[in-house]
């Protein structure tokens, strides 16, 4: 069963077509790998999943739900969480405050409760020695290395405990030591149940980690498959020689 | 820990005694107007703060929700014949009720656009209120003002005592709501928006709904301390009520206390609103009073732009850091070097 | 009908002015990102300038502008470096705040010397007229507009014509490329805002012309401005022309149709009901940074 349906998506910059017409399913309880040249409209995909950009056409459903046109805070309180490209976090709250930010189900509840105490600051602790960050729960997110960042976002999104996660670019200016580390928890986050779909150039990590991987190229996608078949695909391999 | 928590609590109530003994210590009418003002500027500078501290969102414009305070209880009472007295003081939460219906409306249209638009608009909102209470002149009096009940029975030493009472406990309501969101999920969310609006909004903070919360919640607070405002100055005009300098007079305030500090607006408020008292008194016809006014306010924002309480608290750690010092200190060093950085 | 037809002509006019003034804020805004609060202050120093040359000197108040559109000119440049470049960090909020402060000092400054009562600038052209379409035109609108439509096109000249204008604009669509690309954009914003204050000086006189003015009057200036590059889009030059020339004309037909009380109420609704539709202006590009 799919858990991320996406079909004849598409979205127009200007004259630009960014996304044209493509269609790709995650499996649940997979990790699913989206790779493709620079410009190829991944990171679009992302934010017109998570709702940070309107569609031009197409339809996305989640869990069979259609969730397309809701906002990206609709969207994380159903399941989907995000990360983005050089690792966003508030630099002016701690990295347990960090934690504490993601909201599940807004509401009177959610403005009402103590946000600081309780459980919900129990979990964030496991969370973060989960990532072994817990060393600087005081500490402002601005001080953070950009290693502990990418970390503290990660371990952010999944506090509100989403089935999907939208990683954009993990790997990305990260040195290879960190990354044997954010691949070995997002492996055992995935072994928790929690599906992942995630943006990459680093062929390497991709192909080590990922289940499926789905090719794109100027917002079609081109190939999909395992990595092993995705290797040999010769269409793959001049989507990224010619461009 | 427990003796800092304790030293904070004495501290406490040292300053909450001292605040409900001023009338007593100092009973000369012209001291206490200096209190009721003060008391005022505490809570209108804290009310701002929940909005413009908290999400970084700055309104110019708050002076419109202090006039609407001012007229909305002028009109209540005059419209409604209540004798002045004591009864005034239990319609001023209405007063504050207004405003903050008000509120809505206009963050629902400021809201929707972001920093440096949300400024502007919400001074062009200011601008309209004051045009609306000099136009319809059948109900505010337009610019011949309006005026309001007087407590003929009040007088001497006493006529200020049950105006800087109430305007207390406004300050004390507005610091305890501050208090409380700055504590809350809500709160952090707020601070969240304040730093990077779209990743709060990536992660589940409707931001658009917590934004009016605050506004409408900091509207509030100030509309009722225009009420109370307008009864104790009991003739209100148009330009004098939805003023300019009073909105940017709390801004100021907040600005040199710190902005986003629970303390910081109570601090810039006592130190800021007795001295444009005086510079108003002795400089008022001439002018004069704007200049000192414009230089205190460029001297903190040029040089201490992040405020008194975050630069003395920077400081204080690192003294404490220094006397606790030894080679473990060092895993905190970077932390006040992007306190400094960071907006 | 034909004070409908009165009113547009007015509105016109005046919009030019309004045209002129709302280019200097926006293009200050465009440069260097921020809000520049005492704009409506600078232009009622330019028509105090004007004023107090004109009162001293006997000469026509639109020759004062050769010495007040220098003069502004530096006195910008020097604020510039003064007071907004020191701002390094939340350029946009405390420079409100600063440029605020600097229009309370301006007003105080004023108020101390000329006092608080109202002036005016006085010429021939002030209350001569000539006839059109069946109703007078009085001929100060007419110089005024044709003075800030010279100083518009010499502006627009400047900044698609020359090098200089180059730097500029590529400061306003993305400031840190444009000093990759080795453009001095210090020296760009301090020009610009030197730029924006001579043309406050050029609105001053034509202000100080066609109003009585006094220290406040920056007050209902600067939210009138404002107002205008906010609904034009803030950073575009084309946003705040247009926005001018619309909100000038609806002001001035709805002060002959509903009443004159209520014309600047509608200068601000539009502005309301515009927000509604198209929260970044008419020509404003949605900003929504790095998502």
């Amino acid at each position: 069963m799919s858990l991320l349906e996406i079909s004849e998506l598409s979205k127009r910059f200007g004259g630009v077509v960014a996304v044209d017409g493509c269609s790709l399913s995650v499996p649940a309880g997979s990790i699913t790998g989206l790779i493709g040249p620079n410009g190829s409209g991944k990171t679009t995909v992302f934010n017109l999943v998570t709702g940070f950009l309107p569609r031009d056409g197409g339809e996305i459903r989640f869990k069979s739900r259609s969730i397309a046109g809701l906002g990206p805070d609709r969207v994380y309180g159903l399941g989907i969480g995000r990360t983005f490209q050089l690792a966003r976090i508030f630099p002016r709250l701690t990295a347990l405050e960090n934690m504490l930010v993601p909201v599940r189900r807004a509401g009177f509840r959610a403005l009402l409760s103590r946000g600081q105490w309780g459980h919900e600051k129990e979990h964030a602790m496991e969370m973060l020695d989960f990532m072994d960050i817990s060393q600087v729960a005081g500490t402002l997110g601005g001080a953070l290395s950009y290693g502990q960042r990418k970390l503290l976002e990660l371990a952010a999104v999944m506090m509100a405990r989403p089935e999907l996660v939208l990683l954009d670019e993990p790997a990305g200016g990260v040195n290879p030591a960190l990354l044997e580390r954010i691949a070995e928890h997002i492996r055992q986050l995935n072994g928790q149940g929690v599906t992942f779909l995630l943006v990459e150039h680093n062929m390497g990590f991709v192909m080590n980690l990922c289940h499926e991987v789905v090719v794109m190229q100027q917002g079609r996608v081109i190939a999909k498959g395992k990595p092993s078949e995705i290797r040999e695909n010769p269409a793959v391999l001049d989507a990224y020689l010619g461009a | 820990m427990s003796r800092t928590v304790a030293l904070k609590a004495l501290g406490l109530v040292v300053l909450a005694v001292l605040a409900l003994l001023v009338p007593v210590l100092a009973p000369d009418p012209a001291t206490t107007n200096v209190a009721v003002f003060t008391m005022m500027y505490v809570g209108l500078a804290t009310a701002w703060n929940i909005m413009g501290g908290y999400t970084g969102y700055i309104s110019l414009g708050h002076a419109a929700f202090f006039g609407f305070g001012a007229y909305s209880l002028g009109l209540l009472l005059n419209q409604l014949h209540i004798a002045p007295g004591y009864g005034p003081f239990v319609l001023v939460p209405v007063a504050g009720l207004l405003a903050a219906l008000l509120a809505v409306g206009i963050g629902w249209v400021a809201l929707r656009t972001r920093a440096a638009t949300f400024v502007i608009v919400t001074i062009a909102f200011m601008f309209m209120l004051q045009l609306l209470a000099e136009n319809l002149v059948k109900l505010t009096g337009g610019g011949a003002g309006l005026s309001l009940p007087y407590p003929r029975d009040w007088g001497g030493d006493f006529f200020n005592t049950p105006y800087y009472y109430a305007m207390l406990a406004l300050a004390v309501l507005a610091l305890v709501v501050s208090w409380w969101i700055r504590r809350s999920k809500f709160g952090l969310g707020l601070l969240a928006i304040r730093d990077d609006e779209d990743k709060a909004l990536a992660v589940g903070v409707p931001t658009r709904a917590f934004k009016l919360t605050a506004f409408v919640i900091s509207a509030g607070l100030v509309g009722m301390i225009g009420a109370v405002y307008g009864y104790y100055v009991t003739f209100i005009y148009p330009q004098f009520v939805i003023d300019p300098l009073i909105g940017i007079s709390m801004v100021l305030m907040v600005f040199l206390g710190g902005l986003g500090t629970l303390s910081g607006p109570v601090l810039g408020a006592v130190l800021l609103e007795p001295a444009q008292l005086q510079f108003a008194y002795h400089f008022g016809a001439s002018r004069l009073y704007l200049v000192l006014y414009s230089a205190v306010f460029l001297v903190v924002i040029l040089l201490m732009p992040r405020g008194i309480v975050p630069s003395v608290a920077d400081l204080w750690h690192r003294w404490r850091r220094r006397r606790a010092a030894g080679p473990t200190a060092t895993a905190r060093g970077p932390r006040k070097a992007v306190k400094a950085a960071s907006p | 009908m034909a004070l409908v037809l009165e009113a547009v002509v007015l509105g016109v006019l005046i919009g030019g002015v309004y045209a002129l003034m709302a280019s200097g804020l926006t293009l200050i805004f465009g440069v260097m990102r921020i809000i520049n609060v005492g704009h409506g202050a600078l232009v009622i120093l330019g028509a105090y300038l004007s004023f107090a040359l004109f009162r001293s000197l006997h000469i026509d108040p639109f020759l004062t502008l050769v010495v007040t559109v220098p003069a502004m000119f530096a006195l910008g440049v020097l604020i510039q470096f003064i007071f907004i470049r020191p701002l390094r960090t939340d350029r946009e909020a405390l420079s409100v705040l600063v440029t605020y402060a600097l229009a309370l000092g301006i007003e105080g400054v004023l108020g101390y010397i000329f006092t608080t009562n109202y002036v005016e600038l006085r010429a021939w052209y002030e209350t001569a007229s000539f006839p059109i379409f069946g109703f007078y035109i009085t001929w100060v609108y007419v110089f005024g507009f044709v003075l800030c439509l010279a100083v518009l096109g010499a502006l627009f000249l400047m900044l698609y014509r020359t090098p200089f204008g180059g730097a500029v604009r590529a400061t306003m669509l993305n400031r840190t490329a444009a000093q990759l690309i080795g453009v001095d954009v210090d020296r760009v914003s301090a020009l610009a805002f030197g730029v924006g204050m001579a043309t406050a000086a050029a609105g001053g006189v034509v202000f100080g012309l066609t109003n009585a003015f006094n220290p406040g009057s920056h007050y209902d200036l600067i939210s009138r401005l404002l107002t205008i590059i906010v609904l034009g889009g803030l950073g575009s030059l084309r946003g705040a022309v247009i926005a001018a020339l619309i909100m000038l004309i609806t002001t001035e037909v709805a002060a002959v149709l509903i009443s004159p009380v209520w014309a600047s109420f509608v200068f601000f609704a539009i502005l309301v009901a515009v927000l509604i539709v198209r929260p970044q202006g008419l020509y404003g590009v949605r900003v929504r940074e790095r998502i």
